[in-house]
């Protein structure tokens, strides 16, 4: 009975009806809080004593960073639960997480090379954190096509599980990559175990930013796994009856 | 908490590096539309689809 839960959770269709009450509300909070932060960071947090203006790239910087690496996580978790327990519904959300994981490593790309340059005087710069952070990417890039690749659903979906769980090995080297080799990318601002770099104002606007971020990475990854619930099962029957309550779509 | 800069101007500027800090904006905003506007339109072209193949099969067989 304990274990009820759990497989109840591996239940595509239980899964689909659940979310569905959830969506307005992370809708609502992701956008207050996106909203908030960016007009928070970059009309009232006060200027960088070095950097003058342009530090106010790190309010969207940072947070996309973040979600890249927990998004990775994501993946390669719900790609171990696959293949441990054998259940359909965490490869869809392994599969959903690829592409918006690739996005938001893209925008830390992109916005890193836009910062470098005031900052730097570079847009690029073969540093450790940017060049595992492209490393990740490509990983990303990897589980999309690595997806497309096979005929049957059950290879493609072990195949990229298993890359994914290699691909951790890239995680901690992100992470790491400010203290072990100390080149151009700066420290940690954000520090859980000790006191963090990063004065109180601009410390709360960056916190809104990221707990924006993640419910958006939450909004978007439920809406991409059930659009992946509603193509794999789109011959059973529960499928059949929500498609036929819905309205047609055509009278629009 | 206060207003950082003088003017609109100057908030637009940002001293010089308004160019680097509005790009950075507008690229993850345009990104972050795209990842929310695609799961949602491809789910409606899907669910228009399915609704077609199931008026075509109604039809096919009431013929029959």
């Amino acid at each position: 009975m304990a274990w009820q839960w759990f497989h109840r959770l591996g239940s595509p269709r239980w899964f689909y009806e659940k979310t569905t009450a959830w969506l307005p509300w992370l809708t609502a909070i992701s956008i207050a809080l996106i909203l908030t932060g960016a007009v928070w960071g970059l009309a009232f947090a006060p200027a960088d004593y070095k950097q003058g203006n342009s530090y106010r790239i790190i309010y969207i910087h940072v947070p996309a960073a973040f979600l890249a690496l927990a998004g990775y996580y994501i993946m390669a978790l719900s790609g171990a639960i696959g293949l441990i327990w054998k259940m359909k519904l965490p490869f869809m959300v392994m599969k959903s997480a690829a592409p918006i994981g690739a996005v938001l490593t893209f925008i830390s790309l992109v916005t890193g090379s836009i910062w470098g340059k005031p900052t730097w005087g570079t847009w690029w710069e073969w540093d450790a954190r940017i060049t595992s952070m492209l490393i990740l990417f490509f990983l990303y890039l990897g589980m999309i096509a690595l997806q497309q690749a096979f005929q049957h659903r059950d290879t493609a979906d072990k195949a990229s599980a298993v890359l994914a769980l290699v691909g951790m090995v890239n995680i901690p080297i992100i992470y790491k990559s400010v203290d072990w080799w100390n080149t151009l990318h700066q420290p940690a601002t954000i520090k859980f175990t000790s006191k963090s770099s990063i004065d109180p104002s601009m410390l709360y606007p960056l916190l809104t930013m990221v707990i924006g971020f993640y419910c958006f990475y939450a909004l978007v990854l439920l809406l991409n796994t059930r659009l992946e619930v509603l193509r794999r099962e789109s011959k059973t029957q529960w499928v059949n009856d929500l498609i036929n309550q819905l309205k047609p779509e055509s009278k629009q | 908490m206060k207003f950082q800069f003088e003017s609109l101007a100057d908030f637009l500027a940002m001293s010089g590096h308004g160019p680097y800090v509005w790009a950075s904006y507008a690229i993850t905003f345009a990104a972050l539309i795209f990842l929310i506007l695609s799961p949602v339109l491809q789910q409606k072209a899907l669910i228009k689809q399915q609704q077609k193949t199931r008026k075509l099969s109604q039809v096919s067989s009431v013929k029959e």
